[in-house]
Protein backbone atom coordinates (compact mmCIF):
# COMPACT_ATOMS: atom_id res chain seq x y z
CA UNK A 1 0.00 0.00 0.00
CA UNK A 2 1.31 3.49 -0.72
CA UNK A 3 1.96 6.01 2.04
CA UNK A 4 -1.09 8.23 1.46
CA UNK A 5 -3.41 5.28 1.42
CA UNK A 6 -1.86 3.89 4.59
CA UNK A 7 -2.16 7.15 6.44
CA UNK A 8 -5.76 7.73 5.40
CA UNK A 9 -6.74 4.20 6.44
CA UNK A 10 -5.00 4.63 9.77
CA UNK A 11 -6.73 7.94 10.47
CA UNK A 12 -10.26 6.95 9.52
CA UNK A 13 -10.39 3.30 10.49
CA UNK A 14 -7.42 2.73 12.77
CA UNK A 15 -6.17 0.19 10.24
CA UNK A 16 -2.53 -0.69 9.77
CA UNK A 17 -3.20 -3.62 7.52
CA UNK A 18 -6.06 -5.55 5.95
CA UNK A 19 -8.64 -5.91 8.73
CA UNK A 20 -9.88 -9.16 10.17
CA UNK A 21 -13.45 -10.14 9.47
CA UNK A 22 -15.70 -8.52 6.92
CA UNK A 23 -14.50 -5.44 5.09
CA UNK A 24 -14.77 -3.34 2.00
CA UNK A 25 -12.18 -0.71 1.15
CA UNK A 26 -13.27 1.83 -1.40
CA UNK A 27 -10.63 3.96 -3.06
CA UNK A 28 -11.27 6.63 -5.67
CA UNK A 29 -14.72 5.31 -6.48
CA UNK A 30 -13.84 1.62 -6.67
CA UNK A 31 -13.61 -1.30 -4.30
CA UNK A 32 -9.97 -2.31 -3.89
CA UNK A 33 -10.63 -5.09 -1.43
CA UNK A 34 -13.67 -6.86 -0.11
CA UNK A 35 -14.35 -9.83 2.11
CA UNK A 36 -17.62 -11.25 3.31
CA UNK A 37 -17.79 -13.71 6.15
CA UNK A 38 -20.24 -16.42 7.07
CA UNK A 39 -22.20 -13.96 9.21
CA UNK A 40 -21.69 -10.69 7.36
CA UNK A 41 -22.38 -10.60 3.66
CA UNK A 42 -21.35 -7.62 1.55
CA UNK A 43 -23.19 -7.34 -1.76
CA UNK A 44 -22.20 -4.50 -4.09
CA UNK A 45 -24.94 -2.66 -5.90
CA UNK A 46 -24.85 -3.37 -9.60
CA UNK A 47 -24.25 0.21 -10.64
CA UNK A 48 -21.32 0.50 -8.24
CA UNK A 49 -23.05 3.17 -6.18
CA UNK A 50 -22.75 1.35 -2.89
CA UNK A 51 -23.23 -1.78 -0.84
CA UNK A 52 -25.97 -3.85 0.67
CA UNK A 53 -24.71 -5.41 3.84
CA UNK A 54 -26.54 -8.27 5.53
CA UNK A 55 -25.73 -9.30 9.07
CA UNK A 56 -27.24 -12.68 9.98
CA UNK A 57 -29.50 -12.84 13.03
CA UNK A 58 -27.61 -13.86 16.15
CA UNK A 59 -24.21 -12.59 14.95
CA UNK A 60 -22.20 -11.70 18.06
CA UNK A 61 -18.95 -9.86 18.64
CA UNK A 62 -18.12 -9.37 14.97
CA UNK A 63 -16.81 -6.31 13.20
CA UNK A 64 -17.16 -4.75 9.79
CA UNK A 65 -14.79 -2.18 8.31
CA UNK A 66 -15.90 -0.07 5.36
CA UNK A 67 -13.43 2.80 4.97
CA UNK A 68 -13.52 5.12 1.99
CA UNK A 69 -10.46 6.96 0.77
CA UNK A 70 -10.08 9.50 -1.98
CA UNK A 71 -6.66 10.58 -3.17
CA UNK A 72 -7.64 11.67 -6.67
CA UNK A 73 -8.23 15.42 -6.78
CA UNK A 74 -11.57 16.43 -8.28
CA UNK A 75 -13.37 13.17 -7.56
CA UNK A 76 -16.96 13.61 -6.48
CA UNK A 77 -19.12 10.67 -5.45
CA UNK A 78 -22.34 9.72 -3.74
CA UNK A 79 -22.30 6.32 -2.08
CA UNK A 80 -25.28 4.43 -0.66
CA UNK A 81 -24.64 1.76 1.93
CA UNK A 82 -27.53 -0.18 3.44
CA UNK A 83 -26.98 -2.18 6.61
CA UNK A 84 -29.52 -4.89 7.31
CA UNK A 85 -28.82 -6.07 10.84
CA UNK A 86 -30.79 -9.16 11.89
CA UNK A 87 -32.25 -9.76 15.32
CA UNK A 88 -30.12 -10.49 18.42
CA UNK A 89 -26.84 -9.26 16.95
CA UNK A 90 -23.91 -7.48 18.58
CA UNK A 91 -21.67 -5.91 15.96
CA UNK A 92 -19.22 -3.05 15.52
CA UNK A 93 -19.12 -1.15 12.25
CA UNK A 94 -16.19 1.10 11.47
CA UNK A 95 -16.85 3.47 8.62
CA UNK A 96 -15.07 6.68 7.79
CA UNK A 97 -13.73 8.71 4.97
CA UNK A 98 -10.32 10.16 4.32
CA UNK A 99 -9.58 12.57 1.54
CA UNK A 100 -6.12 13.55 0.36
CA UNK A 101 -6.45 16.42 -2.02
CA UNK A 102 -3.19 17.60 -3.50
CA UNK A 103 -4.81 19.23 -6.53
CA UNK A 104 -6.85 22.29 -7.29
CA UNK A 105 -10.24 20.67 -7.93
CA UNK A 106 -12.67 19.91 -5.09
CA UNK A 107 -12.91 16.32 -3.85
CA UNK A 108 -16.22 15.29 -2.42
CA UNK A 109 -17.70 12.23 -0.76
CA UNK A 110 -21.35 12.01 0.23
CA UNK A 111 -21.96 8.80 2.12
CA UNK A 112 -25.57 7.88 2.72
CA UNK A 113 -25.86 5.11 5.26
CA UNK A 114 -29.13 3.43 6.15
CA UNK A 115 -29.37 1.10 9.10
CA UNK A 116 -32.20 -1.35 9.70
CA UNK A 117 -31.52 -2.74 13.14
CA UNK A 118 -33.39 -5.88 14.19
CA UNK A 119 -34.98 -6.61 17.55
CA UNK A 120 -32.66 -6.83 20.56
CA UNK A 121 -29.59 -6.08 18.45
CA UNK A 122 -26.70 -3.89 19.54
CA UNK A 123 -24.72 -1.90 17.02
CA UNK A 124 -21.70 0.27 17.58
CA UNK A 125 -21.08 2.53 14.62
CA UNK A 126 -17.90 4.62 14.39
CA UNK A 127 -17.39 7.16 11.65
CA UNK A 128 -14.27 9.27 11.32
CA UNK A 129 -13.59 11.98 8.82
CA UNK A 130 -10.15 13.18 7.95
CA UNK A 131 -8.68 15.40 5.28
CA UNK A 132 -5.11 16.07 4.23
CA UNK A 133 -3.14 17.34 1.26
CA UNK A 134 -1.92 20.79 0.41
CA UNK A 135 -3.83 21.46 -2.81
CA UNK A 136 -6.24 24.36 -3.22
CA UNK A 137 -9.13 22.01 -3.91
CA UNK A 138 -11.58 21.67 -1.07
CA UNK A 139 -12.21 18.45 0.80
CA UNK A 140 -15.95 18.07 1.20
CA UNK A 141 -17.92 15.37 3.04
CA UNK A 142 -21.66 15.27 3.48
CA UNK A 143 -22.64 12.17 5.41
CA UNK A 144 -26.22 11.17 5.91
CA UNK A 145 -27.21 8.48 8.37
CA UNK A 146 -30.71 7.04 8.55
CA UNK A 147 -31.48 4.63 11.35
CA UNK A 148 -34.56 2.50 11.93
CA UNK A 149 -34.46 0.70 15.22
CA UNK A 150 -36.70 -2.25 16.07
CA UNK A 151 -37.93 -3.20 19.53
CA UNK A 152 -35.31 -3.17 22.29
CA UNK A 153 -32.42 -2.53 19.92
CA UNK A 154 -29.48 -0.35 20.89
CA UNK A 155 -27.17 1.80 18.81
CA UNK A 156 -24.10 3.71 19.81
CA UNK A 157 -22.95 6.08 17.09
CA UNK A 158 -19.66 7.90 17.38
CA UNK A 159 -18.65 10.47 14.81
CA UNK A 160 -15.34 12.29 14.77
CA UNK A 161 -14.11 15.05 12.49
CA UNK A 162 -11.03 16.70 13.86
CA UNK A 163 -8.91 17.79 10.98
CA UNK A 164 -8.74 18.81 7.39
CA UNK A 165 -12.34 18.73 6.17
CA UNK A 166 -13.28 22.04 4.55
CA UNK A 167 -17.00 21.67 4.37
CA UNK A 168 -19.46 19.27 5.97
CA UNK A 169 -23.19 18.99 6.17
CA UNK A 170 -24.09 16.04 8.33
CA UNK A 171 -27.64 14.75 8.62
CA UNK A 172 -28.73 12.05 11.01
CA UNK A 173 -32.26 10.72 11.21
CA UNK A 174 -33.41 8.04 13.60
CA UNK A 175 -36.75 6.39 14.36
CA UNK A 176 -37.04 4.27 17.44
CA UNK A 177 -39.54 1.59 18.34
CA UNK A 178 -40.49 0.27 21.77
CA UNK A 179 -37.58 0.04 24.20
CA UNK A 180 -34.97 1.07 21.61
CA UNK A 181 -32.11 3.33 22.67
CA UNK A 182 -29.69 5.43 20.68
CA UNK A 183 -26.60 7.25 21.94
CA UNK A 184 -24.90 9.60 19.50
CA UNK A 185 -21.59 11.25 20.31
CA UNK A 186 -20.22 13.81 17.93
CA UNK A 187 -16.78 15.40 18.19
CA UNK A 188 -15.94 18.16 15.84
CA UNK A 189 -13.16 20.66 15.38
CA UNK A 190 -13.06 23.26 12.65
CA UNK A 191 -10.36 25.77 11.82
CA UNK A 192 -9.36 28.12 9.01
CA UNK A 193 -12.41 28.87 6.90
CA UNK A 194 -14.02 25.48 7.41
CA UNK A 195 -17.75 25.12 7.83
CA UNK A 196 -19.59 22.27 9.50
CA UNK A 197 -23.30 21.85 9.97
CA UNK A 198 -24.83 18.97 11.85
CA UNK A 199 -28.53 18.16 11.91
CA UNK A 200 -29.98 15.50 14.16
CA UNK A 201 -33.56 14.45 13.89
CA UNK A 202 -34.67 11.70 16.26
CA UNK A 203 -38.23 10.46 16.54
CA UNK A 204 -39.13 8.45 19.61
CA UNK A 205 -42.15 6.44 18.51
CA UNK A 206 -42.06 3.46 20.85
CA UNK A 207 -42.80 3.38 24.55
CA UNK A 208 -39.74 3.54 26.74
CA UNK A 209 -37.52 4.45 23.80
CA UNK A 210 -34.64 6.82 24.50
CA UNK A 211 -32.13 9.07 22.78
CA UNK A 212 -29.01 10.79 24.04
CA UNK A 213 -27.23 13.19 21.66
CA UNK A 214 -23.92 14.57 22.81
CA UNK A 215 -21.93 17.05 20.81
CA UNK A 216 -18.51 18.39 21.76
CA UNK A 217 -17.23 20.98 19.35
CA UNK A 218 -14.35 23.40 19.00
CA UNK A 219 -14.40 26.18 16.41
CA UNK A 220 -11.13 28.02 15.80
CA UNK A 221 -9.98 30.89 13.60
CA UNK A 222 -12.65 31.91 11.05
CA UNK A 223 -14.57 28.66 10.98
CA UNK A 224 -18.33 28.24 11.31
CA UNK A 225 -20.42 25.53 12.95
CA UNK A 226 -24.09 24.90 13.27
CA UNK A 227 -25.62 22.24 15.46
CA UNK A 228 -29.33 21.53 15.19
CA UNK A 229 -30.81 18.83 17.37
CA UNK A 230 -34.42 17.92 17.04
CA UNK A 231 -36.03 15.30 19.25
CA UNK A 232 -39.68 14.36 18.86
CA UNK A 233 -41.30 12.35 21.63
CA UNK A 234 -44.56 10.69 20.60
CA UNK A 235 -45.08 8.54 23.67
CA UNK A 236 -43.56 7.72 27.07
CA UNK A 237 -39.89 8.19 26.23
CA UNK A 238 -36.68 9.92 27.27
CA UNK A 239 -34.75 12.33 25.09
CA UNK A 240 -31.67 14.30 25.99
CA UNK A 241 -29.37 16.38 23.88
CA UNK A 242 -26.38 18.44 24.83
CA UNK A 243 -24.19 20.69 22.78
CA UNK A 244 -21.02 21.84 24.45
CA UNK A 245 -18.82 24.10 22.36
CA UNK A 246 -15.60 26.03 22.73
CA UNK A 247 -15.35 29.09 20.55
CA UNK A 248 -11.99 30.67 19.72
CA UNK A 249 -10.56 33.50 17.63
CA UNK A 250 -13.14 34.78 15.09
CA UNK A 251 -15.21 31.64 14.82
CA UNK A 252 -18.98 31.49 14.87
CA UNK A 253 -21.15 28.77 16.39
CA UNK A 254 -24.89 28.31 16.32
CA UNK A 255 -26.69 25.79 18.50
CA UNK A 256 -30.35 25.25 17.75
CA UNK A 257 -32.23 23.00 20.12
CA UNK A 258 -35.63 21.77 19.16
CA UNK A 259 -37.85 19.56 21.30
CA UNK A 260 -41.34 18.42 20.44
CA UNK A 261 -43.43 16.45 22.91
CA UNK A 262 -46.60 14.91 21.53
CA UNK A 263 -47.34 13.05 24.76
CA UNK A 264 -47.54 14.09 28.40
CA UNK A 265 -45.26 11.12 29.15
CA UNK A 266 -42.43 12.32 26.94
CA UNK A 267 -39.46 13.61 28.99
CA UNK A 268 -37.20 15.74 26.82
CA UNK A 269 -34.19 17.81 27.87
CA UNK A 270 -31.84 20.00 25.95
CA UNK A 271 -28.62 21.59 27.18
CA UNK A 272 -26.43 23.89 25.14
CA UNK A 273 -23.36 25.84 26.17
CA UNK A 274 -21.03 27.86 24.00
CA UNK A 275 -18.11 29.74 25.46
CA UNK A 276 -14.45 30.46 25.21
CA UNK A 277 -11.90 28.48 27.22
CA UNK A 278 -12.15 29.54 30.85
CA UNK A 279 -9.24 31.83 31.71
CA UNK A 280 -8.63 30.02 34.98
CA UNK A 281 -8.13 26.72 33.13
CA UNK A 282 -5.34 28.30 31.09
CA UNK A 283 -3.87 29.88 34.24
CA UNK A 284 -3.88 26.56 36.09
CA UNK A 285 -1.96 24.82 33.32
CA UNK A 286 0.45 27.76 33.09
CA UNK A 287 1.23 27.33 36.80
CA UNK A 288 2.31 23.81 35.84
CA UNK A 289 4.80 25.27 33.36
CA UNK A 290 2.83 25.19 30.10
CA UNK A 291 2.78 28.22 27.83
CA UNK A 292 -0.56 29.81 27.05
CA UNK A 293 -0.64 28.15 23.61
CA UNK A 294 0.30 24.74 25.05
CA UNK A 295 -2.38 25.12 27.72
CA UNK A 296 -5.05 25.90 25.10
CA UNK A 297 -3.98 22.91 23.06
CA UNK A 298 -4.22 20.57 26.07
CA UNK A 299 -7.64 21.90 27.04
CA UNK A 300 -8.99 21.44 23.50
CA UNK A 301 -7.41 17.98 23.24
CA UNK A 302 -9.05 16.89 26.49
CA UNK A 303 -12.38 18.43 25.56
CA UNK A 304 -12.53 16.52 22.28
CA UNK A 305 -11.26 13.24 23.66
CA UNK B 1 15.18 33.20 48.33
CA UNK B 2 12.03 35.14 47.51
CA UNK B 3 11.99 38.84 48.19
CA UNK B 4 9.10 41.27 47.84
CA UNK B 5 10.04 44.94 47.71
CA UNK B 6 7.36 47.59 48.22
CA UNK B 7 4.66 45.48 46.63
CA UNK B 8 1.34 47.22 46.23
CA UNK B 9 -1.82 46.21 44.44
CA UNK B 10 -4.68 48.58 43.67
CA UNK B 11 -8.11 47.99 42.21
CA UNK B 12 -10.75 50.39 40.91
CA UNK B 13 -13.88 50.28 42.97
CA UNK B 14 -16.73 52.70 42.15
CA UNK B 15 -14.21 54.82 40.23
CA UNK B 16 -12.04 55.11 43.33
CA UNK B 17 -8.68 53.44 43.75
CA UNK B 18 -8.61 50.94 46.56
CA UNK B 19 -5.38 49.55 47.91
CA UNK B 20 -5.54 45.78 48.38
CA UNK B 21 -1.85 45.54 49.23
CA UNK B 22 0.23 48.45 50.50
CA UNK B 23 4.03 48.49 50.39
CA UNK B 24 4.67 44.92 51.38
CA UNK B 25 8.32 44.15 52.11
CA UNK B 26 9.05 40.53 52.81
CA UNK B 27 11.95 38.11 52.56
CA UNK B 28 11.32 34.38 52.51
CA UNK B 29 14.46 32.39 53.19
CA UNK B 30 15.11 29.07 51.49
CA UNK B 31 13.87 25.89 53.06
CA UNK B 32 11.50 27.66 55.40
CA UNK B 33 7.95 26.79 56.27
CA UNK B 34 6.07 30.07 56.33
CA UNK B 35 2.41 30.57 57.17
CA UNK B 36 0.70 33.79 56.13
CA UNK B 37 -2.31 34.51 58.28
CA UNK B 38 -4.68 37.36 59.03
CA UNK B 39 -8.33 38.34 58.60
CA UNK B 40 -10.31 37.52 55.47
CA UNK B 41 -10.12 40.26 52.86
CA UNK B 42 -6.75 41.37 54.18
CA UNK B 43 -4.90 40.71 50.89
CA UNK B 44 -3.28 37.33 51.57
CA UNK B 45 -4.60 35.55 48.47
CA UNK B 46 -3.69 38.53 46.30
CA UNK B 47 -0.15 38.32 47.62
CA UNK B 48 0.05 34.62 46.70
CA UNK B 49 -1.25 35.36 43.19
CA UNK B 50 1.30 38.13 42.76
CA UNK B 51 4.12 35.75 43.67
CA UNK B 52 2.78 33.15 41.20
CA UNK B 53 2.45 35.82 38.52
CA UNK B 54 -1.32 35.50 38.16
CA UNK B 55 -1.79 39.11 39.26
CA UNK B 56 0.59 41.92 38.33
CA UNK B 57 1.46 44.27 41.18
CA UNK B 58 0.60 47.96 40.78
CA UNK B 59 3.99 48.81 42.25
CA UNK B 60 7.10 47.20 43.66
CA UNK B 61 9.38 44.38 42.65
CA UNK B 62 9.68 40.64 43.19
CA UNK B 63 13.05 38.92 43.30
CA UNK B 64 13.55 35.17 43.07
CA UNK B 65 17.06 34.00 43.89
CA UNK B 66 18.32 37.48 43.14
CA UNK B 67 16.57 37.79 39.76
CA UNK B 68 13.87 40.40 39.22
CA UNK B 69 10.82 38.36 38.16
CA UNK B 70 8.26 41.18 38.39
CA UNK B 71 7.57 41.07 34.65
CA UNK B 72 7.95 37.31 34.29
CA UNK B 73 4.96 35.27 33.04
CA UNK B 74 3.16 32.61 35.08
CA UNK B 75 4.74 29.95 32.84
CA UNK B 76 8.29 31.20 33.31
CA UNK B 77 7.86 31.49 37.07
CA UNK B 78 6.54 27.93 37.14
CA UNK B 79 9.60 26.83 35.17
CA UNK B 80 11.85 28.80 37.54
CA UNK B 81 10.57 26.70 40.43
CA UNK B 82 7.49 28.42 41.87
CA UNK B 83 4.39 26.30 42.38
CA UNK B 84 0.96 27.54 43.33
CA UNK B 85 -2.01 25.55 44.61
CA UNK B 86 -5.33 27.23 43.92
CA UNK B 87 -7.73 27.98 46.75
CA UNK B 88 -10.56 26.94 44.46
CA UNK B 89 -9.24 24.24 42.15
CA UNK B 90 -10.12 24.52 38.49
CA UNK B 91 -12.35 21.96 36.76
CA UNK B 92 -11.70 20.65 33.25
CA UNK B 93 -13.81 18.67 30.83
CA UNK B 94 -11.92 15.70 29.44
CA UNK B 95 -8.62 16.21 31.27
CA UNK B 96 -8.01 13.36 33.70
CA UNK B 97 -6.35 13.30 37.09
CA UNK B 98 -3.49 11.38 35.46
CA UNK B 99 -3.13 14.05 32.75
CA UNK B 100 -2.83 16.81 35.35
CA UNK B 101 -0.29 14.96 37.45
CA UNK B 102 1.74 14.11 34.35
CA UNK B 103 1.68 17.73 33.19
CA UNK B 104 2.76 18.78 36.68
CA UNK B 105 5.80 16.52 36.65
CA UNK B 106 6.75 17.88 33.22
CA UNK B 107 7.69 14.42 31.95
CA UNK B 108 6.20 11.10 30.96
CA UNK B 109 5.43 9.11 34.05
CA UNK B 110 3.69 5.80 34.49
CA UNK B 111 0.38 5.33 36.25
CA UNK B 112 2.10 3.76 39.24
CA UNK B 113 4.14 6.91 39.86
CA UNK B 114 1.09 9.15 39.50
CA UNK B 115 -0.78 6.95 41.95
CA UNK B 116 1.90 7.54 44.57
CA UNK B 117 1.06 11.25 44.62
CA UNK B 118 -2.63 10.52 44.97
CA UNK B 119 -2.03 8.10 47.82
CA UNK B 120 -0.05 10.83 49.59
CA UNK B 121 -3.17 12.99 49.72
CA UNK B 122 -5.29 10.10 50.93
CA UNK B 123 -7.11 9.27 47.71
CA UNK B 124 -7.45 5.66 46.67
CA UNK B 125 -5.46 6.01 43.48
CA UNK B 126 -7.11 3.40 41.29
CA UNK B 127 -10.52 5.01 41.80
CA UNK B 128 -9.30 8.42 40.73
CA UNK B 129 -6.43 8.21 38.30
CA UNK B 130 -8.58 7.90 35.16
CA UNK B 131 -11.34 10.24 36.28
CA UNK B 132 -11.89 13.56 34.65
CA UNK B 133 -11.12 16.62 36.75
CA UNK B 134 -14.69 17.80 36.26
CA UNK B 135 -17.81 18.64 38.22
CA UNK B 136 -18.31 14.98 39.19
CA UNK B 137 -15.57 15.38 41.81
CA UNK B 138 -16.45 16.94 45.15
CA UNK B 139 -14.78 20.11 46.41
CA UNK B 140 -12.71 18.08 48.89
CA UNK B 141 -11.58 15.60 46.24
CA UNK B 142 -10.55 18.41 43.89
CA UNK B 143 -8.65 20.09 46.67
CA UNK B 144 -6.64 16.97 47.39
CA UNK B 145 -5.92 16.45 43.69
CA UNK B 146 -4.76 20.07 43.53
CA UNK B 147 -2.33 19.42 46.37
CA UNK B 148 -1.12 16.24 44.63
CA UNK B 149 -0.35 18.20 41.45
CA UNK B 150 1.84 20.74 43.20
CA UNK B 151 3.59 17.98 45.14
CA UNK B 152 4.33 16.26 41.84
CA UNK B 153 6.10 19.44 40.67
CA UNK B 154 8.58 19.18 43.53
CA UNK B 155 9.83 22.76 43.18
CA UNK B 156 11.96 25.06 45.33
CA UNK B 157 8.94 27.14 46.34
CA UNK B 158 5.37 25.99 46.83
CA UNK B 159 2.50 28.28 47.73
CA UNK B 160 -0.78 26.89 49.07
CA UNK B 161 -3.76 29.22 49.27
CA UNK B 162 -5.94 28.00 52.14
CA UNK B 163 -5.31 24.31 51.56
CA UNK B 164 -7.58 23.36 54.46
CA UNK B 165 -10.69 24.93 52.91
CA UNK B 166 -13.05 22.14 51.87
CA UNK B 167 -10.89 19.40 53.36
CA UNK B 168 -12.65 17.13 55.81
CA UNK B 169 -11.39 16.37 59.28
CA UNK B 170 -9.94 12.96 58.47
CA UNK B 171 -7.82 14.24 55.63
CA UNK B 172 -6.86 17.32 57.59
CA UNK B 173 -4.63 15.07 59.70
CA UNK B 174 -3.02 13.81 56.51
CA UNK B 175 -2.67 17.30 55.17
CA UNK B 176 -0.42 18.28 58.07
CA UNK B 177 1.61 15.14 57.41
CA UNK B 178 1.80 16.00 53.68
CA UNK B 179 3.22 19.45 54.42
CA UNK B 180 5.77 18.11 56.86
CA UNK B 181 6.88 15.46 54.41
CA UNK B 182 7.04 17.92 51.51
CA UNK B 183 9.15 20.22 53.64
CA UNK B 184 11.56 17.47 54.67
CA UNK B 185 11.85 15.85 51.26
CA UNK B 186 12.27 18.57 48.69
CA UNK B 187 14.18 21.00 50.88
CA UNK B 188 12.20 23.81 49.34
CA UNK B 189 10.25 26.65 50.84
CA UNK B 190 6.60 26.29 51.59
CA UNK B 191 4.30 29.24 51.98
CA UNK B 192 0.81 28.47 53.23
CA UNK B 193 -2.03 30.90 53.57
CA UNK B 194 -4.08 29.62 56.44
CA UNK B 195 -6.18 30.40 59.46
CA UNK B 196 -5.72 26.95 60.88
CA UNK B 197 -4.15 26.67 64.29
CA UNK B 198 -2.65 23.27 63.53
CA UNK B 199 -0.97 24.64 60.41
CA UNK B 200 0.31 27.67 62.34
CA UNK B 201 1.71 25.20 64.86
CA UNK B 202 4.09 23.64 62.33
CA UNK B 203 5.33 26.93 60.82
CA UNK B 204 8.94 28.12 61.09
CA UNK B 205 7.79 31.65 60.45
CA UNK B 206 4.41 33.36 60.69
CA UNK B 207 3.51 36.46 58.72
CA UNK B 208 0.45 38.50 59.70
CA UNK B 209 -1.24 40.47 56.95
CA UNK B 210 -4.25 42.68 57.65
CA UNK B 211 -5.85 45.50 55.73
CA UNK B 212 -3.29 45.13 52.94
CA UNK B 213 -0.33 45.65 55.22
CA UNK B 214 2.31 43.45 56.72
CA UNK B 215 1.42 43.86 60.38
CA UNK B 216 3.90 41.57 61.97
CA UNK B 217 6.18 38.65 61.35
CA UNK B 218 8.43 36.38 63.33
CA UNK B 219 9.08 32.84 64.46
CA UNK B 220 6.23 30.62 65.54
CA UNK B 221 7.30 31.04 69.18
CA UNK B 222 7.19 34.80 68.87
CA UNK B 223 3.99 35.04 66.87
CA UNK B 224 1.59 32.49 68.35
CA UNK B 225 1.18 34.26 71.72
CA UNK B 226 0.62 37.56 69.88
CA UNK B 227 -2.00 36.10 67.56
CA UNK B 228 -3.92 34.43 70.31
CA UNK B 229 -3.53 37.42 72.59
CA UNK B 230 -4.69 39.89 69.96
CA UNK B 231 -8.09 38.50 69.14
CA UNK B 232 -10.08 35.94 71.01
CA UNK B 233 -9.15 32.80 69.09
CA UNK B 234 -9.28 34.13 65.53
CA UNK B 235 -8.41 30.71 64.28
CA UNK B 236 -11.60 29.02 65.34
CA UNK B 237 -13.97 31.66 64.00
CA UNK B 238 -12.40 31.66 60.57
CA UNK B 239 -11.81 27.96 60.25
CA UNK B 240 -13.38 26.65 57.08
CA UNK B 241 -12.69 22.99 57.29
CA UNK B 242 -16.24 22.05 58.17
CA UNK B 243 -17.50 23.45 54.87
CA UNK B 244 -18.24 20.12 53.32
CA UNK B 245 -20.02 18.69 56.30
Amino acid sequence: MDEIRLQLLKEVAGLHDIPEGAYNIRENGQSIGRQSTEEIEIVPMEDGSGLNIYVKPGTKKKSLHIPVIISQSGLSEVVYNNFHIGADCDVTIIAGCGIHNGGSADSRHDGIHSFYIGENSRVKYVEKHYGMGDGNGERIMNPETNVEMAKNSYMEMETVQIKGVDSTIRKTHAKLEEGAKIVITERLMTHGKQTAESYFDVTLDGEDSGANLISRAVAKENSYQKFVSRIIGNTACNGHSECDAIIMDHAKIEAVPELTANSTEAALIHEAAIGKIAGEQITKLMTLGLTEAEAEEKIVEGFLR
Amino acid sequence: MLELRNISFDVDENSKTKGILKNINLKLEDNKFVVVTGPNGGGKSTLAKIIAGIEKPSGGQIFWNGEDITEMSVTDRAKAGISYAFQQPVRFKGITVFDLIQLATGKHINVEKACEYLSEVGLCAKDYIRREVNASLSGGELKRIEIATVMARNTAMTIFDEPEAGIDLWSFQNLIHVFEKLHQQNHGSIMIISHQERILNIADQIVMIADGQLRDMGTREEMLPKIFGQIDRPVACECKYYENH
